[in-house]
């Protein structure tokens, strides 16, 4: 792996940054880190299988409610929420994908658009008497992890990166396996990839569930460390960004965490120039666009044990000799 | 023994009958190929056997199971593996990676064995790498394993192809104009190639317009005009048959 050393310097860097930051650079970061866990996971679904997606946020909303509720009127600790509003979260993206799923590029961003629409007009609407309107839910209490309590910035800053730190192996694992080839496949010819035993309905599918899954835990860390949540969080402009950060990654899992520091991060770095900074900031984007069309960081080739490190031995293949020293000729 | 039997198979395309009331068999062992004129309907037959059409009427049996209306990868996992006319590779994966593609329908790590990398998952990777080296060996690519497919010739896409679909295990092969775009050299070598596919014991179907190749490998034609069977049988019998000739009056760059 040759961007090892890199990850190295980043997590070195991000472990220290808490004794150099204060309070608020600190909810910067965490704000950082979970929006790089929700395009980490969009990842696996627009990057690596390239299905048209832009509803991510409806799956963070469905993850931050569930432990919103569980907690509020269950008095359900929030880590004890968080399978629940992941698997909540993947439900809820296995029911809406699968009448959607062989829709292609724009008509299914469309879709995607009005299913994070869907759930925030349900919010709204105090869907079930549950979800409190347009005033949310609000006195989420705090976590506990084996008895300590994560209350300031820099226990959730841990955490979150902690979880960021987690899903880059795991979805590092899916990206070197059969898996992730396979969604690579479906993004490359999905016609090829069903025609050589593919069962590309299936895998889209299963890029969908998982990344809902890891978008409802994002909700459940989200709806602890704000402990208010209300619809308006989950709207349109959050899918896009989280949309944005991972089209401007280029699809590699570094690529994403460089991105969504520059996407969350550098809007507040311009702070300063207050009413110029989202024009320097849309500068910035064009420019980008026009210099790096294929992303910040496109993921590298796959290594394979044998083929990589030196080539086989030549071995008598099919057909004659001469037909050999035809080809190499 | 037929291995693969098609039994009055209709496709309609909106008011074009592309497929017309058509029935044929491929014995097991044998290499059959199916000719006619460009817009005969062949590669429609092929979509249809591979499950990416659903034909209007008729019914299709692999090795005595129906199959007509699968689903193309339930088609791949029975064991009919194919190539595609207008060449259809991962072009920015590797030549490798394609042919894992391949492997794919008969490896089994699940969603969290991918994940976490279990010992069974890297064995099972291991063994497919070893397994699809030796696909690429077997039609001439090994050396190009690490590169894009995409920059492959237009000769070499057509072997890799073949591998890909080998890689799957296949009882059957079905090409769709394999030698399409290569030249006379590369056609020697793909004549080889069939060759020793059916020396595995896979069985070959075929459509070629290089009627040398047909006539030098095929045991069996199956002749098509306007979607529907005009003749078949040895090839010999073919060239001599007069629908045949008929059928090819006109089509200059058909060589017999
Ligand atoms: N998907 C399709 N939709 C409409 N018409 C089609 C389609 N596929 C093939 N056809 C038509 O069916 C006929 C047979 O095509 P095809 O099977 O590709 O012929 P061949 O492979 O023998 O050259 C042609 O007239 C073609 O235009
Ligand atoms: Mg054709």
């Amino acid at each position: 792996m040759k961007r090892m050393p890199l990850y190295l310097a980043l997590g070195a860097l991000l472990c220290v940054l808490p004794l150099v930051c204060n309070a608020y650079w600190l909810d910067v970061c965490v704000m950082i880190g979970l929006y790089a866990l929700l395009a980490l996971s969009l990842n696996v679904i627009l990057g690596q299988a390239g299905i048209f997606h832009m509803g991510h946020a409806a799956f963070f909303a469905v993850g931050a409610y569930v432990t919103a509720i569980l907690n509020t009127l269950c008095q359900w600790p929030i880590f004890c929420t968080m399978p629940l509003a992941g698997a909540a979260a993947a439900l809820f993206a296995l029911l809406v994908a699968r009448p959607i799923i062989h829709l292609r590029g724009d008509y299914l961003l469309i879709v995607t658009i009005g299913i994070v629409e869907i759930v925030r007009i349900a919010l709204i609407n105090d869907i079930f008497g549950l979800t409190g309107g347009s005033n949310g839910i609000f006195g989420i209490s705090r976590p506990r992890l084996f008895g300590f309590r994560i209350v300031k910035s820099a226990h959730f800053y841990y955490l979150v990166w902690g979880m960021v730190g987690a899903s880059l192996l795991l979805f590092y694992g899916l990206w070197r396996s059969r898996f992730g080839r396979a969604l690579n496949c479906i993004k490359e010819d999905d016609i090829a990839a069903e025609g050589c035993g593919v069962n590309v309905t299936r895998y889209k599918l299963l890029a969908f569930v998982l990344g809902a899954f890891w978008a409802g835990m994002a909700g459940t860390v989200y709806a602890a460390k704000m402990t208010t949540i209300a619809p308006e969080s989950f709207n349109f402009m959050e899918s896009v960004i989280i949309f944005a950060v991972v089209i401007l990654s280029g699809g590699s899992q570094l690529g994403v965490l460089v991105s969504a520091f520059l996407f969350i991060g550098l809007p507040e770095v311009l702070r300063e120039f207050s009413n110029a900074r989202m024009l320097i900031f849309g500068l910035a984007m064009m420019i980008m666009m026009i210099w790096r069309p294929q992303g910040l960081l496109p993921p590298g080739p796959r290594h394979y044990a044998g083929p990589s490190d030196g080539l086989p031995p030549a071995a008598p293949r099919a057909g004659n000799q001469a037909t050999e020293a035809g080809r190499s000729a | 023994m037929n291995l693969l039997a098609l039994q009055e198979i209709t496709k309609v395309f909106g008011g074009l009958i592309a497929v017309n009331d058509l029935s044929f068999a491929v014995e097991a062992g044998s290499i059959v190929g199916l000719i006619g004129p460009n817009g005969a309907g062949k590669t429609t037959v092929f979509n249809c056997i591979t499950g990416n059409y659903t034909p209007e009427r008729g019914r299709i049996f692999f090795d005595g199971e129906p199959i007509t209306g699968l689903k193309p990868h339930r088609v791949v996992e029975l064991g009919i593996a194919r190539t595609f006319q207008s060449i259809r590779l991962f072009g920015r994966l590797s030549v490798l990676e394609n042919t894992l593609a391949g492997r794919h329908c008969r490896m089994k790590a699940g969603l969290f064995a991918c994940m976490l990398h279990t010992p069974g998952q890297r064995r099972e990777e291991k063994a497919a790498v070893a397994r699809c080296m030796e696909e690429l060996r077997f039609v001439g690519l090994a050396d190009r394993c690490n590169e894009a497919a995409g920059g492959l010739s237009y000769g070499n896409q057509r072997l890799l192809e073949i591998a890909r679909a080998l890689a799957s295990d296949p009882r059957l092969l079905i090409l769709d104009e394999p030698a399409g775009g290569m030249n006379d050299q590369e056609t020697a070598d793909l004549v080889e190639i069939i060759r020793a596919i059916r020396q595995r014991g896979i069985t070959v179907l075929l459509i070629e317009h290089d009627m040398r190749l047909v006539m030098q490998i095929c045991e069996k034609l199956v002749v098509l005009e306007h979607g529907a069977l005009i003749a078949e049988g040895a090839p010999e019998a073919m060239r001599r048959h007069p629908a045949v000739i008929e059928a090819y009056l006109g089509a200059e760059d058909e060589k017999w």
